[in-house]
């Protein structure tokens, strides 16, 4: 057995340690040491995107990368999207717009999104159909996610709350 | 998934992560993105008793022009190639290739070295180093070692590193003025491995005389293939519609595609052919205007 490895990695503005086996990939990591279970084990092959979360500030499928790998290192989940009890307007517009039905998609759809409005503050369509393109969704057809993207982006652009999240 | 247990190394400066490789011989894998790795190690295809994470190995990470090359460091991700101006603007046929690469997230972690040192012949920048003349920066123990690109891929999944080598560089010769090129992938869905795709890189004269030519092809033999037959065929005639049309026809003969779930051998040839026009025509676009 590998020897354990001591970790801190700060996670929606939380720091957490733990002693974990190099091979613990960080989306156990998060589901398992903080208990945030919103970032979801999908394919478990890199290809769906559940699993996405931010690592200083990219997306990355926290499936295929060993938690070790993210020490030092901020992460933000889906749970991190809140800001003081509101809602993002990345979630409100998922909701307003019906961009998920199972909802098992969503939380990596919205990580995905949130870096995507993050370097792109007015993404065409295809745009956001680019951005999300490492995302599956089995539910909706995609063309609601879109709506809700573009619903974000207009609120953002109005100025509403949530460009940073609580990650202090 | 739970990949098999690993002791997990962090060098901080190249003769580090050699060293390890030295120690740790055959049962040492570097981890670079891991968009590969991770995945095999996680099915059992690959099981390192040792990784070797190069990741915190300070300033591995560039894109600059320098001595008459594009020198890309060995720890450059694909989303940095994707955005990176010089790239886009004088490079296009590295951004094409960049560009449909897996998903974003994946190219926010994987690199052009892992692509290239994967020797997978269904990743996507063999073909294009192979149309560029892309030189491969191994270093080892003693130092530098220059590779050819056209040396560097063995066979399938097995290139020319040594064990105890890391790709530390990729250079490609600056093109002369009147060069352009391009990378056209057929893929069943976003993310897809190619069913087949081409490289292509030209330079033509001022009287569209063709000087230079470089074609490779993704995913239609062990490794990418340099269509010699094509190249050739170009150098010194005109790029017109007829003798690109001629030259596609030559890469496909040169391919050697199997037949597998993206479809039959015969099929994967006539992509080839279309392919490589396409993408020879892009590239003559891209180098006159």
């Amino acid at each position: 057995m590998a020897q354990k490895q001591l970790i801190h990695v700060k996670v929606n503005g939380r720091d957490r340690a733990a002693e974990v086996e190099p091979r613990l990939l960080l989306v156990h990591f998060l589901r398992g040491i903080p208990g945030l279970t919103g970032t979801h084990v999908g394919c478990d092959t890199s290809h769906c995107g559940a699993c996405t979360v931010l690592l200083d500030g990219k997306t990355v499928k926290s499936c295929t990368i060993f938690a070790v790998q993210a020490d030092g290192c901020e992460v933000l989940t889906v749970e991190g999207l809140m800001t003081n009890g509101q809602l993002h307007p990345l979630q409100e517009g998922f909701k307003a717009e019906h961009g998920l039905q199972c909802g098992f998609c969503t939380p990596g759809m919205l990580i995905s999104s949130y870096a995507l409005l993050k370097k792109n503050a007015r993404p065409s369509e295809e745009d956001i159909r680019w951005g999300i393109s490492g995302n599956l969704c089995r539910c909706t057809g995609y063309q609601n996610i879109v709506k809700a993207v573009q619903y974000a982006a207009g609120k953002l652009e109005e100025g509403g709350q949530g460009g940073s999240p609580n990650v202090s | 998934m739970i990949p098999p247990a690993f002791e997990y190394l962090q060098p901080r400066t190249i003769p580090e992560a050699i060293a390890f490789l030295q120690q740790y011989g055959d049962d040492a894998k570097i981890l670079s993105g891991g968009q590969s790795l991770i995945p095999m190690m996680k099915l059992r295809i690959a099981r390192p008793g040792y990784l070797i994470d190069i990741n915190r190995i300070a300033g591995l990470s560039y894109i600059k022009e320098d001595s008459g090359y594009l020198k890309i460091g060995g720890l450059t991700r694909e989303a940095e190639l994707e955005s990176s101006s010089l790239i886009r603007s004088k490079y296009p046929i590295i951004f094409d290739t960049s560009r449909v690469i897996a998903d974003p997230q994946i190219r926010n972690q994987a690199t052009l070295a892992g692509n290239l040192a994967h020797g997978d012949p269904a990743n996507d920048h063999p073909a294009t180093m192979v149309a560029l003349q892309a030189e491969v920066v191994a270093t080892g123990q003693r130092g530098e070692r220059v590779i050819p690109i056209d040396s560097f891929f063995v066979t399938l999944f097995t290139t020319d590193l040594q064990h105890d080598e890391i790709i530390s560089e990729i250079r490609i010769p600056v093109p002369p003025p009147r060069s352009g090129g391009a990378y056209f992938k057929l893929e069943r869905k976003v993310g897809d491995f190619a069913t087949a795709a081409a490289a292509a890189q030209l330079t033509v004269d001022q009287q569209g005389i063709c000087r230079r030519a470089g074609i490779g092809l993704t995913n239609v033999g062990p490794t990418p293939i340099k269509a010699g037959k094509a190249e050739a065929f170009l150098l010194g005639k005109p790029v017109n519609e007829a003798n690109v049309t001629q030259a596609a026809q030559l890469a496909a003969e040169d391919a050697q595609p199997s037949s597998d779930l993206r479809g039959p051998a015969e099929y994967k040839k006539g992509l080839v052919k279309e392919l490589t026009r396409r993408a020879l025509l892009r590239a003559l676009g891209r180098a006159t205007e």
